[in-house]
């Protein structure tokens, strides 16, 4: 077991080592030891980028530096997310901060022998923006992509070893909780939390210190409380929280200790969804480690104060992420939600008062602690205060996450940190807050983003999935897809979620076919309406969002389908009437050959025919034409 | 219902393997680690046959119906083996933007099989699953544990060439 004194040494042994990541151009004194190596190589080895097999480009590089005998003065670091997607797999060599992106395992003999034998930078794979017209490498924190970003939550992401204790410990970790249990009161700590004005990140943004105060005042029978961390990501397009955990899994051990300490809590459970394997295993090594210095466990810190968590996978259900329906799935339930009051604060994990956090909002706790509420005040606009995690996808050029200070405008986002839409496309909307959310239109771009502008603009933070559609997108298709969603997770257990959203998707589905009656714009806005204000949970209540916020700013493209049979967007394929332009078709035959069903008949060099009644729609005509004269 | 007349049903190293996990999760005599057993033999058996739930019940003392209640609850339990190759198309909203429902009908059409259903040579899975979260891929697909990313309709061929 570590002593506080133990883990100063850790931090005084090894702090050097994360000065050089940190501190551009960081120049170490002394020769390189088994704590500072000369070079570190970073390989960020988040879900996304161990897609691209970063596994095996780790394993290169370590045989690639055994054989050059470099293993006493490089480090090959497995680190967390990066946040820029779209560039992986990502490589940063410190202390140069070299950013390379893409690397194959084909490419690492190269990197090490040049890079880190001969010191010279293989400028093929460096990220064009890092790289100015005199040769030196920008500080990342210069690049587009990381300028107008702040990097709170992921603050240790990609900077340390989500497996190496030591690294979190050296980065300030476990600070906060030594000065909890040492210095601060239970009821200090819920003060500094609600002082900092910190809310709920997964979605509603529930004041955080209110809710640990519920639970802190709340009493049980035999006293027992349980805290207990929502890492049930189900937002398609939303990965922040996976990210943490892969990166930075420590920060939520350390923060739920010091939620257990401030509402008098000995046992937390993180429910993890089953799909994220890496997370899982990172955390529970993180957990195992805690375990192994005593920081999980008895008598934490030689304080008095005892703490342990364990983690329950969850199993596929959307609707777990809702908190009583989480609650259930932890006791060891079909996971369905119940009507609150009372609120888990009250009646929570085996009827126990319970806190029930989010992971991006453990994240943010610690450094409140460290830097003090009037810190985390200063940050955000007036009634959101701090930064939110994005992760922006769909038609974008930096797929990835981004951390930025609530406020900042979508347009920021979008093009500056996000560089914009690929292929010159229009953007036409941003979807936020996945199939509780809904999409905003190109006129508010300029919007700044926090939880009250977002509900405004009727759709709402939600976890934070930011997904961004083009031109050729369609946006009756965009409702019917979410509704299809919430169709397949609604649990079933109250009608107007399972049988109201089932009847809304059907009205979108024959929209979208070109089958749409009169009124189907008005039923489905009475239906969504009704569900709103009877469903039992947050998932009801939410679904008809991405409906009612495309009926709202998209009205148009809703009638374009009821009333002209006809798809703006070109998006839905029922509705497509595939032709040909005979001007400029020269008879090649080859949209022909392409046709499955034999629609298209012509001779060579003869204008063709597309017949409509064979015609199935499949669109295989289209890119098989190389004169573009099959019209949709 | 005595204890002995659940191990007859399953092969002798199944109910140690199933005993095995439940050990590991604690799980004699508390309810709450029912879905970390469930999700270990459905890792270790592919899927969960109903020997092994009622196994599972009488050992951990749930009633089975409220087994079959959680195993039908959750997608991420199945009560029907699947295929060598599980091919998952990721339906999540990044992937769906990027035409990820057409590779979904290039798949089923070149496999011969629908969503959620196993080829008979018992080779193909195919499911359509949730954001699996790499959507700096999308589309993306898993074919077991191997991924393939930013695809193509035209890449769908040569990727299950591979597994032919």
């Amino acid at each position: 077991m570590k002593t506080i004194a133990d883990l100063q040494a850790i931090r005084d042994k090894i702090k050097t080592r994360i000065l050089m990541r940190k501190e551009h151009g960081y120049k170490h004194e002394g020769p390189a030891s088994e704590t500072h190596f000369r070079s570190h190589v970073m390989v960020c080895a988040g879900t996304g980028c161990v897609a691209g097999s970063s596994e095996f480009i780790i394993s290169k590089f370590n045989e690639e530096v055994a054989k050059h005998g470099l293993q006493d003065d490089i480090m090959v670091v497995r680190t967390g997310c990066f946040g820029l997607c779209a560039l992986g797999p990502i490589v940063i060599v410190y202390p140069e901060g070299v950013f390379y992106s893409m690397v194959t395992v084909d490419d690492v003999p190269e990197i090490v022998t040049e890079h880190l034998k001969n010191g010279n930078i293989v400028k093929r794979l460096i990220y064009a923006e890092t790289l100015c017209k005199d040769e030196h490498i920008l500080p990342l924190d210069e690049v587009g992509f990381y300028k107008k970003q702040m990097r709170l939550a992921l603050r240790n992401c990609g900077l340390i070893d989500p497996e190496c204790i030591d690294e979190y410990i050296a980065n300030d970790g476990y600070v906060a909780l030594e000065k909890c249990l040492t210095e601060k009161k239970p009821s200090d700590v819920i003060d500094i939390v609600k002082a900092s004005g910190l809310r709920g990140r997964g979605g509603a943004g529930f004041p955080t210190g209110l809710k640990w105060e519920f639970a802190a005042k709340s009493q049980s029978d035999d006293g027992q409380k349980f805290v207990a961390c929502n890492a049930d990501e189900g937002d398609p397009g939303a990965f922040m929280d996976r990210s943490v955990l892969e990166g930075d899994p420590h920060v939520i051990i350390e923060s739920m200790a010091i939620a257990a300490y401030a509402i008098g809590g000995n046992h937390g459970y993180v429910y993890v969804r089953a799909e994220y394997p890496i997370a899982l295993n990172r955390l529970q090594k993180a957990i195992d480690d805690a375990r192994a210095y005593g920081l999980l466990g008895k008598n934490i810190l030689g304080t008095g104060f005892d703490f342990d968590m364990e983690i329950r996978p969850g199993a596929g259900a959307f609707v777990c992420g809702e908190e009583t329906a989480l609650i259930r799935s932890i006791e060891g339930n079909r996971g369905e939600p119940r009507p609150r009051p009372p609120f888990p604060a009250v009646k929570g994990i085996f009827g126990k008062p319970t806190v029930l956090n989010n992971v991006e909002t453990y994240a943010n706790i610690p450094q409140i602690i460290l830097n003090g509420a009037e810190w985390f005040q200063g940050i955000g606009t007036e009634k959101s205060k701090g930064t939110k995690v994005f992760a922006v996808g769909g038609k974008i050029n930096n797929v990835g996450l981004v951390e930025v200070p609530m406020g900042i405008t979508l347009r920021e986002v979008i093009y500056e940190i996000g560089g914009g839409i690929p292929k010159g496309k229009e953007f036409k909307a941003a979807q936020t807050g996945g199939p509780s959310g809904g999409c905003i239109p190109a006129q508010h771009l300029d919007a700044g983003i926090d939880f009250e502008s977002l509900t405004a603009l009727g759709s709402m933070m939600g976890s934070g999935g930011l997904i961004v559609m083009d031109e050729d997108n369609c946006m009756v298709d965009i409702a019917k897809f979410f509704l299809e969603f919430t169709v397949d997770e609604s649990c079933g257990k109250c009608p107007p979620c399972r049988i109201g959203t089932k009847r809304m998707y059907e009205i979108l589905e024959r929209i979208t076919e070109g089958k749409g009656e009169k009124d189907d714009i008005e039923k489905l806005e009475a239906l969504a309406k009704s569900i709103q204000t009877s469903a039992l949970c947050a998932l009801g209540q939410t679904a008809p969002n991405p409906v009612l916020s495309t009926i709202k700013y998209f009205r148009d493209e809703y009638e374009a389908h009821v009333c002209d049979k006809k798809c703006p967007a070109g998006a839905c394929q029922a509705m497509a009437k595939y032709g040909i332009t005979a001007e400029k078709c020269k008879g090649c035959t080859l949209c022909v050959k392409a046709c499955p069903v034999g629609a298209i008949t012509g001779e060579r060099k003869a204008v063709h025919v597309l017949d409509a009644e064979k015609c199935i729609k499949c669109g295989a005509c289209v890119p098989a034409c190389p004169f573009k004269a099959i019209y949709k | 219902m005595a204890k002995n007349e659940t191990t007859g049903i399953l092969a002798q190293e199944t109910a140690e393997l199933l005993k095995e996990i439940i050990l590991k999760h604690n799980g004699y005599g508390r309810r709450d680690a029912i879905m970390a057993v469930l999700n270990d033999v459905q890792a270790k058996l592919g899927y969960l046959p109903y020997e092994a739930q009622r196994y599972i019940a009488v050992e951990m003392d749930i009633p089975l119906a409220e087994i079959f209640g959680i195993v039908t609850f959750y997608s991420g339990f199945s009560l029907n083996p699947v295929g060598k190759y599980k091919i998952a198309v990721c339906m999540g909203t990044a992937c769906y933007v990027k035409d990820a429902h057409k590779i979904l009908a290039k798949i089923e059409q070149k496999c011969g099989i629908k969503a959620g259903e196993t080829s008979e040579d018992g080779l193909f899975t195919i499911v359509a699953t949730r954001c699996i979260g790499a959507c700096g891929l999308a589309p993306v697909i898993t074919i077991n544990e191997n991924v393939y990313g930013k695809l193509h309709l035209e890449d769908v061929d040569k990727v299950l060439e591979k597994y032919k």
